[in-house]
């Protein structure tokens, strides 16, 4: 298939992506400097956010059988670019702290997020697979980066093995489907699937190590072991970068495979969709009780929020995209707001992750602690914030689909939720125990939290131009 | 316009409020309270302004699109029981600031931005007539009055604001699938989204699932209430609250639940509020029976009064669902009432507390001798309390039980041995606390006139609604009507 001028414009938030990394490349070839790196990498990413308007006129539009940009894939994108740009601003306060060369740090991060945008355009497996290990690979440097600290280094191990072993479930599952239906394109997999005489005993294993390798990466129950320790381990913005670009880029993913191809109204997988929601939703509310440790607290409760997410994904009725849609939009946001909470408190030599370190924080910082328990009631759910639409707008997908158990034991289980986030609230505004008000904020992290906070409020009030947006996205 | 300035106001002056807190505590205060007696004053005049005859419809509305695509839109309506309410909410708002101008030394201005934001949830939820902009404003009161409990309140307030909020929160999520499930019901009906009360009135549904989403709405309502098995939050709360927490939570927060069932419950689910009309009158006297005997009990004056609520509240469920004209009546004049009694009570308490620094009865006694005003108002309550005729609760409670009796003779009586109970605990009350010899030897300063102010006014509005309740019951007499009307088999 020839390649023309307008795939090329098509493809130019990638590309651009890409030409960053390199850019980066080249200037710390010529000088190291913190600074610089940063800034470079939050141009480059301003640019390729900039250029959705460029590539936007060209859709929808297949480059490739492996890549097709249409108006949903652009608008994950624009999340994850976002999401990215974000976590420079955070970064580049938090490795400030610490003496060493950070300047690889943005390398890693520019590939992944060029990995997250591959895959939230993949057409075919090859390039889910190509878009996964770009993200992958990249996130093995980025959670060890510290090197000198052990924490990191554990947790990058961690993350190295599962995620591989996940990999290689998920191509073994490809690589079934593809043996049994004879192509790795989900338009033709979904023509298959729709004629009765495929081998459904190729296909149904197939889907299941498929679904494996997307529990692994979205760490759903009962694959969410790695999360706890992932999350705890990883230096604080990369934590939030795992935890949005990583998870979010593949759920995107997965909506978008199940729903082109329709695999998962086969019986035995939206069986195994159920089990796995209400497993994530019991086992992220229920283990984050016992937890004394913030990114711990957080890291459960991402793994409750996934199951919430695919609760509006079983609903699949014309809410759910947007259910999905807006859910995620509200998450990033929440998730990279609360752990740059977590970043900014952090010193060089450790992050500020135990609940001691938060008690009475209202009373030394109150702006810093006022951003924090808006994140925390919008991950409960609270109004005002960007989280109490995306929770109404779940339920309301899951009361569509008529979805009355899921639907119920989300409202259990988001109260017990509330345990936890209350918690550390209780922490924040009870006496402090010390004096001290802890390392001082530098501006990019503060124009980061505002930022966040911000859209948080505006997403929570005015949530009416970001829904008609999501839901003129037709999944292509 | 002037509905979302109801709501406007105290939103801003919060945020102004909490500001000035930096420069002047008492800046931050007078902005408190003068946003809560403009807001007052609204109330008033929309009162003075409306037409008799135009009372069976909404005295005055505000329509804004929201999030058209599900039909949500920005839709606040008033009418005479909604205007009633207000007016309370902002009446025991200002006395609220008022009653903790010197109680209140710690983080002012982060306090008064939460008592402020509450008063615009509790305005927000009187006046939507969009249950989606209902459910928002239900919650919205929910985290300042944690702040208010888990930051300002006594010995063991983190408790109790986590059991608060996790008890409203829960039953909350569940009026919020309630809220769903209807919405579709509707829209598989007619084809359209709406979360507009006007548009769901009457929607047709099947028996079972129109029970299931009346126990939606009617478990969150009856925790708020607080309905007896669900109240176990409330005893903690109001202990634990600072005055201003308690008297919003007894005076106002109580009265959310209350509303809930007369605007949404009734209306919306006749047949299903009609066939669990039996449980929901015997859980309204089990409570006033429950309520009064542990209030007989206690020896924290707080608690005291807490279970008092538990009591009257009591009266209010039983009079809503034995669902005929007397009985509503009642109902609301027992909401009214009981949130003045009941406040003055908990500000009584609270200036008793900061001045002897403790809230056991046992500890207490002549105290009469040495703070007589202070006292003979907490005489004055009290009596209001028991039902003592001349005073608004004694209307309400007998209405109240009037009208129960032509349901059922036998829950008329046992609710009319509660009656009696009040006069147990209330009478205790007195005689425990402030009379008898001072042996503690107590010497205390007496009510200063910013707090006699409070006493006063309280005292004027409960001897007006018991004497001259007519302006009060024509008022909401329409909306009860047409509620009335709804019973199915009328």
């Amino acid at each position: 298939m020839n390649v023309t001028g307008q795939d090329f414009v098509a493809l130019l938030p990638l590309l651009i992506l890409a030409a960053t990394a390199i850019a980066v490349m080249l200037a710390v070839a010529v000088r190291r400097s913190h600074a610089i790196s940063a800034s470079i990498s939050f141009l480059g990413l301003a640019i390729s956010f900039g250029s959705l308007w460029i590539a936007a006129p060209e859709l929808p539009r297949q480059v490739t059988p492996l890549l097709i940009l249409d108006r949903y894939a652009l608008f994950y994108i624009a999340l994850l670019v976002a999401a990215a740009m974000v976590f420079v601003l955070l970064a580049y306060g938090y490795f400030e702290k610490s003496e060493d060369d950070h300047d690889e740090m943005y390398i890693l991060m520019l590939v992944a997020t060029l990995g997250g945008a591959v895959l939230v355009s993949s057409s075919h497996f090859a390039s889910l697979f190509l878009g996964l290990e770009l993200l992958s690979v990249a996130l093995y440097g980025m959670i060890a980066y510290p090197r000198r600290r052990p924490l990191p280094l554990e947790a990058g191990i961690k993350y190295l093995v599962l995620a591989a072993v996940s990999a290689a479930f998920l191509v073994f599952g490809m690589a079934l489907v593809y043996g049994a239906l004879g192509t790795m394109q989900f338009d033709e997999i979904a023509g298959q699937l729709a004629r009765p005489g495929f081998d459904r005993w190729l296909v149904l294993p197939g889907t299941a190590l498929i679904i494996t390798g997307f529990g692994f990466k979205l760490a759903l129950a009962p694959f969410h072991i790695w999360t706890p320790d992932v999350y705890e381990g990883a230096p604080a913005p990369v934590t939030a970068y795992v935890a949005t670009v990583s998870k979010g880029a593949m759920f995107a993913l997965l909506l978008r495979y199940f729903y082109r191809t329709g695999a998962h109204q086969q019986t035995p997988v939206f069986v195994v969709f159920t089990v796995i929601a209400i497993a994530s939703m019991f086992a992220g509310n229920i283990l984050a009780l016992l937890q004394n440790n913030v990114k711990r607290i957080l890291a459960y409760s991402s793994i409750a929020h996934l199951g919430y997410l695919l609760v509006a994904f079983q609903a699949s009725g014309d809410l759910a995209p947007t259910a999905v849609g807006f859910y995620l939009v509200a998450y990033f946001v929440t998730t990279l707001g609360a752990f740059g909470v977590v970043a900014v408190l952090s010193g060089g030599t450790r992050d500020a992750d135990l609940l001691e370190d938060y008690r009475g924080l209202f009373w030394r910082r109150p702006a810093v602690a006022g951003v924090f328990t808006a994140m925390l009631f919008s991950l409960a759910g609270i109004p005002v914030t960007a989280g109490f639409i995306g929770k109404f707008y779940v339920l309301a997908a899951g009361a569509s689909g008529e979805m009355w158990s899921l639907v119920i034991i989300l409202v259990i289980t988001s109260a017990i939720g509330l345990f936890y986030y209350l918690r550390i609230v209780v922490a924040m505004y009870s006496e402090a125990t010390q004096a001290e008000a802890g390392p001082a904020i530098t501006p990019s992290a503060t124009a980061a939290l505002i930022f966040l906070a911000a859209a948080l409020v505006v997403l929570g009030l005015f949530p009416q131009p970001l829904l008609s947006l999501i839901r003129n996205l037709a999944i292509g | 316009m002037i509905l979302l300035c109801l709501i406007l106001i105290p939103l801003i002056a919060g945020a102004l409020a909490w500001a000035a807190a930096r420069w002047s505590l008492s800046a931050c205060r007078w902005i408190a309270l003068l946003a809560v007696a403009a807001d007052f004053v609204l109330t008033l005049v929309l009162w003075g302004s409306h037409s008799p005859a135009g009372l069976g419809t909404w005295l005055a509305e505000a329509d804004w699109e929201w999030i058209p695509q599900v039909g949500i839109r920005f839709h606040l309506a008033l009418d005479g029981l909604s205007l009633l309410l207000l007016m309370l909410t902002f009446f025991l708002g200002a006395l609220s600031v008022l009653a903790s101008w010197r109680e209140i030394t710690e983080g002012v201005g982060f306090f008064h931005f939460n008592l402020l934001w509450i008063l615009a949830g509790i305005a927000g939820v009187f006046l939507a007539v969009n249950l989606f902009l209902f459910y928002f404003a239900w919650e919205l009161m929910l985290a300042p009055m944690y702040f208010l409990i888990a930051i300002w309140g006594h010995e063991n307030r983190v408790y109790a604001a986590v059991k608060f909020f996790i008890f409203t929160q829960l039953s909350g999520l569940l009026m919020l699938v309630a809220i769903l499930a209807l919405v579709f019901v509707h829209h598989r009906a007619t084809g359209v989204y709406s979360f507009e009360y006007q548009d769901l009135l009457g929607t047709t549904m099947p028996p079972g699932a129109e029970m299931w989403m009346m126990l939606g709405f009617f478990i969150a309502f009856a925790v708020k209430l607080p309905a007896i098995v669900l109240h176990t939050w409330l005893p903690d709360a109001h202990t634990e609250a600072p005055t201003a927490g308690s008297v919003i939570l007894a005076g106002l927060l109580l009265k959310t639940g209350a509303y809930g069932m007369l605007r949404f419950v009734l209306p919306l689910f006749p047949h299903a509020a009609a066939s669990f009309a039996p449980i929901a009158m015997a859980l309204g006297v089990a409570g006033i029976l429950y309520g009064a005997l542990l209030a007989f009990g206690q020896t924290d004056l707080k608690r005291l009064v807490a279970y008092t609520s538990v009591s009257h509240l009591g009266f209010v469920l039983l009079g809503i669902f034995v669902w005929n004209p007397l009985a509503l009546q009642g109902a609301v004049m027992t909401m009214i009432c009981h949130g003045i009694s009941t406040g003055a009570l908990f500000i009584l308490v609270g200036a008793l507390q900061d001045r002897i620094h403790t809230r056991e009865m046992d500890r207490m006694g002549g105290i009469w001798s040495t703070a007589p005003r202070l006292s003979g108002a907490a005489l004055f309550f009290a009596l209001a309390s028991l039902g003592l005729p001349g005073l608004g609760d004694f209307v309400g409670e007998f209405l109240v039980l009037l009208g129960a009796y032509r349901q059922s003779i036998v829950l008329a009586t046992l609710a009319a041995i509660g009656v009696l109970f009040a006069t147990f605990y209330a009478l205790q009350f007195v005689q425990r606390a402030f009379q008898g010899p001072n042996t503690l030897n107590w010497r205390i300063p007496d009510l200063v006139p910013r707090e006699g102010l409070v006493m006063a006014l309280m005292i004027i509005a409960l001897l007006w609604l018991g004497l001259y309740p007519r302006p009060v019951l024509d008022t909401f007499e329409p909306v009860m009507a047409r509620i009335e009307q709804m019973a199915p088999g009328r």
